[in-house]
């Protein structure tokens, strides 16, 4: 995780357009409350740190254009970006 | 490793004394102290990110009590199905796998000139950053009739423990058919959709013990959180059960009675076998002391760092702050710390911090298998202050499909719990 943190992936906010870009690590922490610390799970809600990143992509983009039905993730995904979803997924797959 | 800092600085006598003024170089000097006032979900977190994002900070916990007792799921031991003990955490990890000094005892006072809290015993500990998430304290002065004493008779259980366990007590030695009074507050308070939940959670616990009783809810307000969700779930779960008056109704309550358990408000004066008030509230009271709170008793700060308006080195996050459009949850708060712990780790290595992320999450249960959510990302400008990211967030589907949502929600609302103590104080 720590690693993770020092890549320093930047991103755009296009809804906001500040100056610095928002850590996808601190993205990704938001999920921890339902995921579980590390995004290590809390079932039944299901774990999420290392799995494959193009898996991860997708499912958050499958929730986003509601062709996958959940409970709360649709309008949760809602809220980023296409290029959000790829950095989220790719801090998510380099975690153990 | 920790440098000689690592010891507990706990300065004696004159404020200040001792503090070395740091600018953005001094972390490689010493390990910079970092104060948390308040162990709920606020300051836990706040401790425990600060402590995974830079071990080598010096971070000290004030709490006054041993262990913490979470207002989430306080409503279940209302209804019945849950124990109260089921509710505490405590602070051992945040001590020995986090390395957090934890010190038991009553903020009294801050000097932000000197940077320094006053302890209940009249010591001082001495801050670089100060981290304050006091939570709420209740307004009993507010309404007439309704005091501390009054609160022995109609509890509020809007702090969990004892009153919590006194409002159970009072529902089990409720006679069926007694009416259950509940007068909800007008914004802005702690857990919006809180209110409502409760009164869900005891027509279930009514319903399956003492089928003949009511509930009669008098509301400062015209709308609350999720009401369409839960207005509909009491019609098919609890129908015939609950009464809800609006603020414009006459659902304000001017004055209560706690002798004869009676409510005055523009709706009439009612007589309930059981009254829960929950009054107006402001910020722990601490913060108010310390100035950081405005006139309306809440602490305004920058909605990007949460860094106070009213003084330097110190963040307020919580129920204390003002966010914008963010509730005053558990889940904004543990958010709200992380978001203070990367801007306090940021300054200390003279960067500027990176925008926040913000979420929110409130679950609720209508009945033990019946849950239901409302949740939003916001986004945080110095201009627009924190907002809904637009076209997403929000609540549950209004209709349940053969997915059978409101149970999945039910089981969701558990697994939250688990992942956000654990997120705090784990
Ligand atoms: C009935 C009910 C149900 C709720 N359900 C939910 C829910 O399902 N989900 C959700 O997200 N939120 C829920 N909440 C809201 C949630 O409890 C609060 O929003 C949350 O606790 C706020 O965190 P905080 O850190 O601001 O304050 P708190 O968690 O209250 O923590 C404040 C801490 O500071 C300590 N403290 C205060 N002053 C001092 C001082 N001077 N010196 C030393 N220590 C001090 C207190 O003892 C306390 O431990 C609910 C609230 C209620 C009342
Ligand atoms: C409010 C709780 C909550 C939060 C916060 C949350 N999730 Fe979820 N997540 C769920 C639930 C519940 C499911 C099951 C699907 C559903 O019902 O929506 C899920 C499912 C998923 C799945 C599918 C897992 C699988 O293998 O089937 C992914 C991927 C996911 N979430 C990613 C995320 C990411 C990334 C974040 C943070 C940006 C996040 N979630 C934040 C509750 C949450």
């Amino acid at each position: 995780m720590k690693r993770v943190a020092s890549m320093a992936i930047v991103m755009a906010l296009p809804w906001a357009a500040p100056a610095l870009a928002q850590s996808p690590l601190a993205i990704v922490q938001t999920c921890y409350v339902c995921h579980g610390p590390d995004a290590r799970g809390a079932a039944p809600i299901a774990p999420l740190a290392g799995l494959p990143k193009d898996h991860l992509a997708r499912q958050m983009a499958d929730f986003k254009a509601d062709r996958r039905p959940g409970t709360i993730m649709n309008r949760i995904a809602k809220s980023y970006t296409d290029e959000q979803i790829g950095l989220i997924a790719e801090t998510l797959a380099a975690m153990k | 490793m920790l440098g000689t800092r690592r010891t507990f600085i706990r300065t004696a006598g004159a404020a200040g004394v001792g503090i070395a003024a740091f600018g953005a170089p001094a972390i490689a000097q010493a390990a910079p102290r970092i104060v948390v006032v308040g162990g709920g979900f606020g300051g836990a977190t706040a401790a425990r990110y600060l402590r995974l994002a830079n071990p080598k900070l010096d971070v000290t916990l004030v709490e006054r009590d041993d262990r913490f007792v979470t207002c989430p799921f306080s409503n279940y031991v209302l209804g019945g199905f849950r124990k109260l003990d089921d509710n505490v955490q405590t602070f051992d990890a945040l001590k020995s796998k986090h390395g957090v000094k934890v010190v038991k005892g009553e903020a009294t006072a801050i000097d932000t000139t000197a940077r320094s809290v006053t302890l209940g015993d009249g010591s001082k500990l001495a801050y670089d950053k100060l981290v304050v998430s006091p939570g709420i304290d209740l307004n009993f002065k507010a309404v007439p009739g309704y005091d501390e004493t009054a609160a022995e008779r109609m509890p509020h259980a809007w702090k969990a423990g004892a009153q919590t366990l006194l409002l159970r007590r009072q529902l089990e030695a409720m006679p069926d058919g007694g009416t259950f009074i509940v007068c909800a507050p007008d914004n802005p308070f702690r857990c919006p959709p809180g209110p409502y939940e409760r009164i869900s959670v005891v027509a279930w616990y009514l319903k399956n013990n003492k089928p003949k009783s009511k509930i009669l809810v008098f509301d400062a307000k015209d709308a609350f959180s999720k009401q369409g969700l839960f207005q509909a779930a009491w019609e098919s779960e609890y129908p015939g059960m609950i009464t809800w008056v609006a603020g414009k109704d006459g659902g304000k309550v001017e004055s209560v009675d706690a002798a004869e358990l009676s409510v005055k408000a523009g709706f009439g004066t009612e007589k309930g076998a059981v009254v829960n008030f929950i009054p107006p509230q402001t910020a722990g009271r601490i913060a108010i002391a310390a100035g950081l709170a405005e006139a309306n008793g809440w602490c305004a700060v920058d909605p990007t760092t949460f860094a106070s308006r009213k003084a330097a080195n110190v963040h307020v996050i919580g129920d204390a702050a003002i966010a914008g459009a963010m509730p005053k949850s558990g889940s904004s708060a543990n958010t709200q710390a992380k978001v203070v712990a990367a801007a306090i780790v940021a300054g200390l290595e003279g960067k500027e911090a990176m925008p926040p992320a913000l979420f929110n999450v409130c679950y609720s249960l209508v009945s033990p298998d019946y849950g239901i959510s409302v949740t939003n990302v916001f986004a945080a400008t110095a201009d627009k202050g924190i907002v809904p990211v637009p076209n997403s967030g929000g609540v549950s589907v209004g209709k349940p499909t053969s997915m059978g949502e409101r149970k999945l929600e039910a089981e969701y609302t558990a697994a939250w719990y688990q992942a956000i103590v654990a997120d705090s104080w784990g």
